[in-house]
């Protein structure tokens, strides 16, 4: 695999991924539909308040995310070192510079968010300053700028509304069983009872399913993420070593949580490698010892 | 039946005008692209004076060196079309190498903060260039293929488009580097 090809699959993958997902909804939608005689109205609804809940935390995202973390804004004077990596990738992504921050915590760490380039952070751990490189430094950094000019945030903030239409559908249906609000179509009995089964196992079983859709749609751009920073650096190793040193780090970053653990470059919670395929399909990220194995054929 | 003739006129002319104006967005940027290397080599030009004079307070014996940055210098800045304008960046660049290089004769020199400073911010701005280059060169990339792609080699030929230069290093730049103390 080279540079162009990764990227180009990982393009392709994770919108292959959404658009089986927007099918998958729209299956749901109908089979509700058909359960209770209400049609579309589940689709309807629940996409309104999906997408009213998420787009604020995507519209938001770069102050939510800075305060919940205590990262503190840099400018060029306080660290000219990360400030230039910063200012100099961006020449070469053709991308306008993003605010700068820098959270104290000894793991080291990055994520970048924005919903926009022009509205674009990055943000690195202490950590990451005393333990990289300034290879690695621009390996890491070239990996969060990618995410943003790959709008990944808008991508993953489209994938969070489609799965929350998915839980929100869910609930309604069940909860319209059980107060008995569907309408009964007297003439079509039994087709109705066989949706309303498939209805009410896809009910408890989609949630589940979707949030699965939404980690693979992850890993897929942290893959992106990186192939897209080597052909900013040209240099496959500085990210790979820098990625090795974070895995041998074993302190978890305490300013993560579960709702941001996603958009650090590693995963934040420093678990058991998890050698397990089905394990690996709950993880945010792919595994370490893979991205570093992907980046090193490159 | 004529309905489907029109139908099809229709969307080979948007395919047409899509193409087109794809082709067209590529060569500002990469109008842009070449504009943002100069931004950057005039940062470079700028610094030179600041340096010559912290050179001069050290080593003043090094005349002939200094002028050779001071002159390469003016010649760039007079220096009209993209062939004299390499021309005169390549002396400045060369000249400014052998000023660094010189520099590790005078231990003073060397340590003074000024001096220390400029080189960083030399070597900094060496590195900005080469970034905005590799900018240029992807943009002129992403231009071409477009153009030897399928519709787009046919769209150019119809609108006259030609394939643009990639930045290239000198036969000089080329050769391996000795380093020696």
């Amino acid at each position: 695999m080279n540079i162009y090809s990764e990227i180009t699959a990982n393009k392709r993958k994770s919108w292959l991924i959404i658009g089986l997902f927007v099918l998958f909804i729209t299956t749901l939608a109908f089979i509700y539909g058909k359960a209770t005689g209400y049609g579309l109205s589940y689709a309807g609804i629940g996409l309104i308040f999906a997408g009213i809940i998420s787009f604020g935390s995507y519209y938001y995202s770069d102050k939510m995310i800075l305060s919940l973390s205590k990262a503190k804004q840099i400018k060029k004077e306080d660290n000219p070192l990360l400030f230039n990596t910063v200012e100099n990738l961006c020449i070469g992504a053709g991308l306008p510079m993003p605010k700068i921050y820098i959270i104290d915590d000894s793991a080291p760490n990055a994520f970048a968010t924005g919903r926009d380039p022009k509205h674009s952070v990055t943000c690195v751990t202490t950590g990451i300053l005393e333990k990289l490189n300034r290879i690695e430094l621009e390996g890491v950094i070239a990996h969060e700028l990618s995410h943003i000019k790959n709008y990944d945030i808008r991508v993953m903030a489209i994938v969070v509304i489609l799965v929350g239409l998915v839980a929100l559908m869910a609930d309604f249906f069940m909860r319209s069983l059980w107060f008995g609000g569907s309408r009964r179509d007297s003439n079509k009995g039994n087709a109705q009872g066989i949706f309303l089964l498939i209805g009410i196992v896809l009910a408890i079983l989609s949630p589940i399913a979707a949030s699965l859709i939404q980690l693979a749609v992850s890993r897929k751009r942290e893959y992106l993420a990186d192939a897209s920073g080597v052909l900013l650096t040209r240099y496959p190793e500085g990210l790979a070593s820098a990625l090795e040193k974070i895995a041998g780090d074993k302190e978890p970053l305490e300013a993560a949580n579960n709702a941001t653990a996603h958009l650090y470059i590693a995963n934040p919670f420093k678990g058991k490698i998890q050698g397990n395929w089905f394990a690996n399909l709950f993880n945010t990220h792919p595994p370490i010892e893979e991205r570093i194995r992907i980046l090193r054929s490159m | 039946m004529e309905i489907y003739i029109i139908l099809a006129v229709v969307a080979i002319a948007l395919f047409v005008w899509y193409t087109y104006n794809s082709l067209v967005t590529s060569k500002v940027r990469i109008k842009e692209a070449f504009s943002g290397i100069d931004v950057q080599l005039k940062r470079r030009v700028d610094l030179v004076p600041n340096l010559v004079s912290t050179v001069k307070g050290y080593a003043k014996h090094e005349k002939e060196l200094l002028e050779n940055v001071t002159k390469a210098r003016a010649s760039l800045m007079k220096a009209q079309g993209t062939t004299q304008k390499a021309e005169s960046d390549n002396m400045l660049s060369q000249a400014l190498k052998s000023l660094i290089a010189v520099s590790e004769n005078y231990p003073d020199l060397k340590a003074s903060k000024n001096f220390l400073e400029l080189q960083q911010e030399l070597s900094d701005i060496e590195a900005k260039i080469a970034y905005a280059r590799q900018f240029f060169n992807s943009n002129v990339a992403g231009y071409n293929t477009t153009l030897v792609n399928f519709p787009g080699s046919i769209v150019g030929k119809m609108f006259g488009f030609k394939k643009e230069d990639f930045f290239e290093a000198v036969e000089s730049d080329r050769k391996n580097v000795k380093v020696e103390f």
